[in-house]
């Protein structure tokens, strides 16, 4: 469905992408990561026709740039950084319906969905809202609409457990009809959402893996935490994942998302040396 | 509702919430309520009394102030818009390139217009209420010389904004124009000009290509028909131009000069990185 071909782009003599060739098809879900600067934002602006290019892209057989209209009506995008706008969060979703040609009502109903009170930031300006409720708005967006290729850039980092569970929910609904391009800094946070890994590191493919992942992305995993002592460091790290213990600290129970499974092992691994036991179903 | 009109739209609801559209509103707010307070209508300036004198007063600060105005917030919003994310997201819907650049060039010439306009209806309409003499033409011809205003500074300010990748350099180029064209004004360097008897169809066709010096000629060449205060330049222009010609010329450069500005950064933003 998407392909790079060779696809290069140089900044004043600096070459952020340097001969990137892919392949991606329907159905698949690519973590695309790297640090800072190995060209990852480049490369899903060159997808979205918005920078030129040496090389091809191609979406459905259709260069983005010269198809903008077709191309970008299929794609739903969310950014890590989201956009200062000064505008009703209300304008927004009608612009953004409008133009996509689309239903508010199912942009509203998604946001709904991923726990925002929509009669209550409709007229705020977007800018106003917190870090979380941007990345709902955008989000809710990009899945109101009937968009099979999702472009998103750390898109759950500010989100809370349930709003999390939503939005997997929503992604694995349309995991075998769509294309997921999520990219972060840390594989970890993205790793049990996709199938795929790309990395890139200096402008070029560093890596690209198939993932095997047994867990269903709406998998609730149900654990149980055992310390050798109470730690309140613990305690507060636990209270993030809302997680709870009826015995002063020292056995633990709560839900984890199953594609957070990775991320809530690393919070544990900082506190390896008060575990006595865990169990995770 | 078809994407140009739509991003139109959108840049006015920006606008209107923006900070600088508050202050920008309140300047030519104020200027009329304080024309108005210092009792202009009452006093007399080469004939004109009544309101024409205060419209007079008015159109002589708008050549000052407005095209700095537009220049300085086109660039800022449009070239900050682009620093700060906004064409990342904006033009990753799919909205066509045409209709984004010229959607928010319309919009954004509603808003910087329209305040300027309203001060000055709204001037209209307390004289007309007050029963203080109100010459519609002057205000029809002032009203038209201020779109032409509005939108060749406007045009130069898009085209400012695309072909500048920062906002910091795009405020700069801003500023450094309208001080050029503020400097070959007829009665500044013009007149340095012609008295080092530079050739006059040099000087001549600085004058007739600055639009600043188009407005204010056609301005003062209502209330100062012996054209002591035009300069010798706009005297020689006026001369071969006729009034009349003068008039529909002050009207149609500017309108064509923001188009084709425009129509440059459009080109560019098209053939371009879009953020």
């Amino acid at each position: 469905m998407i392909t790079f071909d060779n696809v290069s782009k140089i900044f004043k003599r600096h070459t952020v992408l340097d001969g990137v060739s892919l392949a991606i098809e329907t159905g698949e879900r690519v973590a695309l990561v790297g640090s800072n600067g190995a060209g990852k934002t480049t490369l899903i602006r060159c997808l979205l026709g918005e920078y030129l290019h040496e090389g091809m892209v191609r979406v459905g057989g259709l260069d983005p740039r010269a198809n903008r209209k077709v191309v970008l009506s299929r794609v739903g995008f969310v950014p890590q950084i989201p956009p200062p706008l000064k505008m009703p969060v209300g304008e927004l979703v009608n612009f953004s319906a409008a133009v996509c040609g689309s239903d508010p009502d199912r942009i509203v109903a998604m946001v709904r969905e991923l726990g925002l009170d929509w009669d209550r930031v409709r007229r705020l300006p977007f800018v106003k809202l917190s870090g979380g409720m941007k990345q709902k708005m955008l989000i809710g967006i990009a899945l109101g609409r009937d968009a099979d290729i999702l472009i998103m850039d750390e898109p759950a980092a500010n989100l809370d457990p349930e709003a999390r569970h939503i939005f997997f929910h929503q992604l694995h609904e349309r995991k075998d009809n769509a294309v997921m391009l999520i990219t972060s800094h840390r594989l970890d946070e993205v790793a049990a959402l996709v199938n795929r890994v790309i990395e890139m590191d200096q402008g070029k493919v560093a890596l690209d893996d198939r993932v095997a992942d047994d867990v269903e992305m709406t998998a609730r995993l149900d654990c149980a935490i055992r310390l050798t002592r109470a730690e309140s460091a613990f305690a507060k790290a636990m209270a993030e994942w809302r997680f709870a213990s009826d015995d002063g600290g020292i056995n633990w129970r709560g839900v984890v998302n199953g594609p957070d499974r990775l991320r809530f092992l690393g919070v544990l691994a900082r506190y390896a040396g008060l575990i006595a036991g865990i169990e995770m179903k | 509702m078809n994407a140009l009109w739509l991003t139109a739209r959108l840049d006015i609801a920006e606008s209107l919430r923006a900070r600088w559209f508050m202050f920008y509103s309140l300047v030519f707010g104020g200027i009329v309520v304080l024309l108005f307070v210092f009792g202009l209508t009452e006093s007399r300036i080469l004939g004109f009394t009544g309101l024409s004198r205060l419209l007079v007063t008015y159109i002589q600060l708008c050549v000052a102030i407005l095209p700095i105005f537009i220049l300085i917030t086109t660039v800022r919003s449009v070239a900050g818009d682009r620093d700060a994310g906004v064409f990342e997201y904006m033009l990753s819907l799919p909205v066509p390139l045409h209709a984004w650049f010229w959607g928010k060039m319309i919009g954004r010439f509603v808003v910087v217009f329209l305040p300027v306009f309203g001060a000055m209806a709204l001037a209209a309409v307390y004289a007309t209420v007050r029963q203080i003499g109100v010459d519609w033409s002057l205000f029809v011809l002032y009203t038209a010389l201020l779109v032409a205003l509005a939108w060749a500074f406007l045009g130069i300010g898009m085209l400012i904004s695309t072909v500048a990748r920062s906002p910091d350099v795009a405020q700069t180029g801003a500023f450094l124009i309208w001080l050029g064209l503020l400097l070959f004004l007829d009665l500044v360097l013009l007149g340095v000009m012609i008295r080092e008897q530079l050739p006059l169809e040099l000087v001549v066709g600085i004058a007739v290509a600055n639009p600043l010096q188009s407005f204010r000629t056609a301005a003062i060449l209502l209330f100062d028909p012996q054209m002591l205060v035009v300069g010798p330049a706009a005297y020689v222009i006026l001369d071969g131009f006729g009034r009349a010609g003068y008039l529909a010329f002050a009207i149609a450069y500017p309108v064509a000069l923001g188009t084709v500005c425009a129509g440059i950064g459009y080109h560019l933003f098209r053939r371009g990185d879009l953020p």
